[in-house]
């Protein structure tokens, strides 16, 4: 028996099929994972994300810690409440794991993965010994991922209380009222809300979100929209292995002579000696399916390897992220069962709101 | 649990295969136990009309969302019908495994080979081992 969030009995109501997550039980779906995904496309849909870590960083020296300790730098969180994504590197430059920050009205909040928890927890405790800052864990918030078209509509109908604070909420924005945060982001490429919600309210708060029209949705929904969003799943398209640089996240990385993260160094070697490889989309728009560890072939450049895949539910075909030699094109291989199947190299995502994004 | 009709007979892993009257024709399929393991079915691919399929080749594909399946043919001969409609609508496998999510008949080449299938009680076992 795993961990339970509060919201298991809620998800045994909704007849989910449960699966181990991390260590922890969690709904894979509530009976088709595609009539899931579809929800999230085009209405709304929500996710219980409890299980991911939430750590407040407090004290004078916040900031710097997190300049130190952070790839992407939160002095670019110029408002209370903006968020930034950021990987958190180990001196060699590899991937720990990645997260998103928040500027709170003192000091930040950081969520990181679940299944990393207990390293993620040491590394940060160990990083902050250099600083007057105090890491609290706040595992009595429930976490619940409202995603979709009607996601923020839905939301207000259930908290007609706070729908002012959630209109005044910008793109990766989050504000607390009364120990609830609502922020505007998610993992699956449409417009929502994650919500922070006190455990003993969560119950019912995702009970008042089914009965505006709300539907529960599982793990194999989210990986399937985080996908088609061209977003990085920890342990599957990067980790310790691999840097920013080779994992479609130069963009989050923020080089300045200002200060001097944490991985810093080996990235700006790696630069000068030539990334080897890079994260790529990959799409089939034939019949099969391209999947995590699949071998790549690029002609005249060598293999590279498939690190998540799945069939598209919106677009009907499947599309996959793959680590490619950094000179490939826009055409490679796959190999699927023991066939070469050519496919097309595109720039992630491949579906935004809804719609087929990469050309 | 999920339902294994009495009529048919199976192969532990996870097809179904119906005797047609004239005895010598076999439809076959995946059970229920096994596309609620697979979740949504999107593609099927099935053999070639006319193959000549031995007991124990590899007769097809099913991919679901989640994963990839070889399908096997469970008994000699040779494939008279495809279930055309999966091209379009896979979900068929989900919907009725055992009516409309068919997948292939076969002229069976040798009905002694019948015998060495599994009986509704024994596959029973095997899915309920499964979910222990």
């Amino acid at each position: 028996m795993g961990n339970k969030t509060v919201l298991y009995e809620a998800h045994q109501e909704s007849d989910a099929k449960i699966v181990d997550f991390g260590g922890w039980d969690m709904p894979l779906h509530y009976g088709s994972q595609l009539e899931e995904h579809h929800i999230v496309r085009t209405k709304s849909g929500m996710f219980d994300v409890s299980h991911m870590t939430i750590v407040d960083v407090k004290g004078a020296q916040s900031k710097a810690f997190l300049q130190r300790l952070l790839a992407n730098d939160v002095d670019k969180l110029k408002v209370v409440g903006k968020a930034l994504y950021s990987g958190m590197l180990d001196e060699r430059g590899g991937v720990l794991d990645d997260l998103i920050v928040y500027r709170m009205p003192e000091d930040y909040r950081v969520v990181v993965n679940c299944a990393t928890r207990e390293k993620d927890l040491a590394w940060m405790t160990k990083q902050a010994e250099a600083f007057d800052v105090q890491l609290t864990e706040q595992p009595k918030l429930a976490m619940i991922a409202v995603q979709g078209p009607d996601a923020i509509a839905n939301t207000k109908l259930a908290r007609p209380d706070q729908a002012e604070l959630i209109d005044s909420l910008s793109i990766f924005q989050g504000l607390e009222s009364e120990g609830w945060m609502f922020c505007r982001t998610g993992y699956t490429g449409e417009d929502g809300l994650e919500i922070l919600v006190p455990e003993a309210e969560a119950a019912k708060f995702w009970r008042d979100l089914i009965a505006t029209g709300v539907s529960p949705c599982g793990l194999g929904a989210r990986d399937t929209l985080r996908l088609e969003a061209g977003m990085n799943l920890y342990g599957s398209d990067m980790d310790e292995s691999v840097t920013p640089l080779q994992s479609n996240m130069a963009w989050t990385v923020a080089i300045s002579d200002q200060r001097e993260f944490i991985g810093q160094q080996a990235l700006l070697e790696q630069k000068s000696s030539g990334v080897p490889d890079k994260l790529v989309g990959l799409v089939l728009e034939e019949r099969g399916v391209l999947r995590g560890h699949q071998k790549v072939i690029v002609d005249g450049l060598g293999e590279g390897e498939i690190t998540s895949g799945t069939f598209s539910p919106t677009l009907g075909y499947s599309v996959a992220l793959a680590r490619v030699p950094a000179g490939t094109g826009a055409e490679c291989v796959v190999e699927i069962r023991n066939k070469h199947i050519p496919v097309k190299v595109v720039r992630p995502p491949f579906v935004r709101n809804g719609k087929k994004v990469y050309e | 649990m999920s339902n294994i009709p009495g009529e048919l007979k199976y192969l532990s892993s996870h097809e179904w295969v119906r005797v047609e009257s004239d005895g010598v024709t076999v439809t076959v399929g995946v059970t229920d136990h096994a596309q609620e393991l697979l979740g949504d079915v999107v593609f099927v691919e099935l053999p070639e009309v006319d193959a000549d399929l031995a007991a124990g080749d590899e007769a097809g594909v099913v991919e679901s969302v989640k994963a990839a399946s070889d399908i096997f043919s469970p008994i000699g001969g040779v494939v008279i019908a495809i279930n055309e409609d999966l091209e379009d609508s896979p979900e068929l496998v989900n919907s009725d495994p055992y009516d409309d999510g068919w997948f292939f008949k076969l002229k069976i080449s040798d009905a002694d080979e019948l015998a060495a299938l599994l009986d509704a009680e024994a596959y029973t076992d095997i899915c309920e081992a499964e979910d222990h």
